[in-house]
């Protein structure tokens, strides 16, 4: 029986197939628990999950917290603003303070890559990567893998290109591992300023031309570009990162029928995206967010609930539901 | 007071001489060598199965003292250094304040004089608060027993500073140690760049970054018949660029660290910490041509580049915790096991590496074993095998790589000046 085999989720890297199709399997039962009109099951009663966000965010932190609360988790939601280098003592600090104060389990976000599995040398109870630095954010790999199984019933043998600020993006990095481990095809497109260095013997294709390069694609995943990265010099302007990587209404008719656009969001309307492909069919977008929740739930589920002795959820059926045995 | 050491293996790189002999100590020097010695009086300390060589000069490391005694101090970083059969040590100036004046060399050399069990040996910085702006008084220090001048820990990015400070430098005939850093190209990267910092999602630390500055300043000490050492060699290019100016005629010699030759970028794989160092771990490409580099002569000598820091400061995530590690206590089974066997070298041709060939680098005395001269010595089991274990280290310090590691051979005693120092 396949499961969950360590502690924590700190990345995809070194993460098996089995393991993550269970997530992507578990992933779709917490869906369905989305479409009924009560949207809450006792899963996760009288666990208490800490999310620790170092670093603003709104959407991640609000699809963790939706997904802690609908398997009836209490949540605890710590956004500490920082400085992009944090001592590290602090974080382990607050977290075995949080600890000792009775929580299950820790979700952390934070700037400098590598912070939870700091976090996660210190405290003994499982610690969920919501996003480290630059480094990964293995949630928002399995929920953008979970959407494109959804779409293409399948993830081996896919083309999917990644086109945009792959040296910086903890997105790129961790759908590339998940990727390859599945058995699609992974191409990064960006200028080679924003190409991390020997990428390609990790197993992808590089390219550094949008045009030629999408075209073959089943999935187009955008990233979102920073403002920053243009007055550090790694391209000259907004305007012309637009015209040679985003994607518009005319590189759009050249996709492969079938094929869909997606983006881990916020986007940036206009530069690597235009607000037309954005609403086309195509564009996933929304669903990626919606799914979000689900990918969440399934991996909460499986770190904390179930006495670390995870079920494989049954299709269509709610996830073996677990009461703790003091209530 | 007289010590006879008997039936050991005599190893002697200066002279390339390997033979079983008797040696005698008298009033801290070397009395005799030879077959068979007898001497009523001397204590007696019998060596069979055991190696005598020439202690060994560290002409790079960092003792933390003034400002940083929590890390190490000039009195526990000299017993960790007698406890890796090391007699004399170079330390780097970037203390807090930095050795950047004649009263701070004088501080260091009165602290060692006063707390240090081996010889000591200060850097002078070449700028001011090592700032990296003005140029550090470099005559005064070295009078005042400077051996070298350095911003060791970090480059100096200004040119026309680093023309200025050889010329200037040259007057005293002061050797400029140059820690190889064009630091635009390194900010935030706190390993190699290549496969590994894309892998764990870090800046990468470029290899041009080294090799950048070390043909600038090999450049300008052909132009102005400056001293010039390279501090820790790591990558493969700068190898290639210190055999080419050597080849012109530039008065440059060079060094690497153990680490560089028994370590990858692999070793920081799970955002170790403890194999975070500047330069960074290379690749096993790089390796071979620290090797090569060894073999003809390209590189002079090995240091250890020993930057102990706090177990607090390190258990920090990778990017926030300091580079550098421990090196004294592991130098020497490194040095005669896996650096000698992937050498292809002969005991004699490892040892000197670490001994008459890093102490001529910057002039120093020392490193060798003749009668008249001092008895700095080590006694070495060459047969102990032991598993490395920090916690048992000398050093205030335990950041190593290195623990659990097996290796081979022991430092049985360390003698400086005809006192047993460690054993």
């Amino acid at each position: 029986m396949s499961r969950w085999n360590s502690r924590d989720c700190l990345g995809l890297r070194g993460v098996s197939r089995e393991e993550i199709e269970l997530v992507l399997e578990t992933a779709r039962g917490m869906k369905e628990i989305q479409t009924r009109t009560v949207k809450k099951v006792p899963t996760l009663r009288g666990k208490v999950v800490i999310n620790l966000f170092y670093e603003p965010s709104t959407r991640t932190a609000t699809s963790f917290e939706l997904a802690a609360t609908r398997l009836s988790a209490d949540v605890i939601q710590i956004q500490t603003g920082t400085s992009s280098v944090v001592k590290g003592e602090s974080v382990v600090d607050t977290a075995q303070t949080l600890r000792v104060m009775g929580a299950d389990g820790c979700v952390i976000r934070h700037s400098v890559s590598g912070a939870p599995h700091h976090l996660a040398r210190h405290i003994d109870i499982p610690v969920i990567n919501a996003g480290d630095g630059t480094n990964e954010h293995p949630t928002q790999a399995l929920l953008d893998m979970f959407t494109m199984k959804q779409h293409h019933g399948r993830i081996e043998g896919l083309t999917v290109v990644i086109v945009g600020d792959i040296l910086h993006s903890r997105v790129a990095r961790s759908n590339m591992w998940g990727l390859l481990t599945l058995g699609a095809k992974v191409r990064f497109v960006g200028p080679p300023t924003l190409v991390p260095p020997e990428v390609e013997k990790l197993g992808v294709e590089v390219r550094h031309k949008l045009d030629g390069s999408f075209e073959d694609a089943d999935v187009i995943n955008l990233l979102r570009v920073q403002k920053e990265r243009m007055t550090a010099n790694f391209f000259p302007s907004l305007a012309e990162y637009s015209r040679y990587y985003g994607m518009n209404e005319e590189r759009l008719k050249r996709t492969k029928p079938g094929s869909i656009v997606m983006h881990p969001g916020p986007m940036n309307r206009g530069v690597e995206i235009t607000t037309e492909v954005a609403e086309s069919p195509q564009s996933v977008i929304l669903e990626q967010v919606t799914n979000g929740i689900a990918v969440r739930m399934a991996l909460l589920y499986l770190l904390i609930g179930a006495e670390r002795d995870p079920q494989p959820v049954k299709k269509d059926a709610a996830p073996a539901i677990d009461t703790p045995s003091l209530f | 007071m007289k010590t006879l050491i008997k039936h050991a293996r005599i190893l002697e790189p200066a002279a390339m001489e390997d033979r079983a002999a008797d040696l005698l100590i008298e009033d801290g020097r070397i009395a005799d060598i030879g077959l068979v010695l007898s001497d009523g009086e001397a204590e007696i300390v019998e060596a069979e199965g055991l190696w005598l060589f020439p202690g060994l000069v560290d002409i790079h490391s960092h003792l933390r003292e003034p400002g940083f005694e929590k890390k190490e101090t000039i009195a526990s970083g000299s017993r960790a250094a007698a406890a890796g059969g090391i007699t004399s040590v170079v330390c780097m100036a970037n203390t807090s304040p930095p050795i950047d004046s004649p009263t701070a060399i004088e501080f260091v050399l009165d602290r060692a004089e006063k707390t240090a069990c081996v010889r000591v040996y200060p850097v002078g910085a070449l700028t001011k608060g090592m700032e990296g702006k003005e140029m550090a008084p470099i005559g005064a220090m070295i009078d005042a027993g400077a051996v070298a001048i350095s911003d060791d820990g970090r480059g100096v990015m200004d040119s026309y500073l680093m023309l200025r400070a050889m010329q200037y430098a040259a007057v005293f005939n002061a050797p400029i140690i140059s820690h190889c850093e064009e630091m635009n190209l390194t900010e935030g990267a706190p390993i190699n760049e290549g496969r590994m910092s894309t892998t764990l999602g870090v800046m990468g630390w470029p290899r041009e970054a080294e090799t950048i500055q070390a043909g600038r300043d090999m450049i300008l000490s052909l132009k102005t018949g400056a001293r010039l050492h390279i501090a820790h060699v790591s990558a493969a290019e700068t190898v290639d660029l210190i055999r080419y100016y050597k080849a012109k005629g530039a008065p440059v010699t060079a060094e690497t660290a153990p680490h560089y030759l028994t370590l990858t970028d692999d070793a920081t794989d799970g955002f170790n910490a403890n194999a975070k160092m500047n330069p960074p771990l290379r690749t096993a490409e790089d390796q071979e041509a620290l090797f090569e580099g060894l073999r003809d002569g390209t590189i002079d000598c090995i240091a250890t580049d020993h930057a102990p820091h706090t177990e607090a400061e390190k258990d920090q995530q990778l990017a926030a915790a300091p580079y550098g590690i421990v090196g004294f206590e592991t130098l020497l089974p490194l040095l005669l096991g896996p650096i000698m066997e992937r050498a292809g070298f002969e005991p004699l041709e490892a040892l000197a590496l670490c001994t008459y060939k890093s102490a001529r680098a910057l002039k120093l005395a020392g490193g060798e074993l003749r009668v008249g001269g001092p008895a700095d010595l080590v006694l070495w089991d060459p047969q102990a095998e032991h598993v490395v274990d920090s916690t048992q280290f000398l050093s205030k310090s335990r950041n190593t790589p290195y623990n659990g590691w097996k290796l081979k051979g022991r430092v049985k005693a360390t003698y400086v000046g005809g006192d047993k120092v460690f054993g």
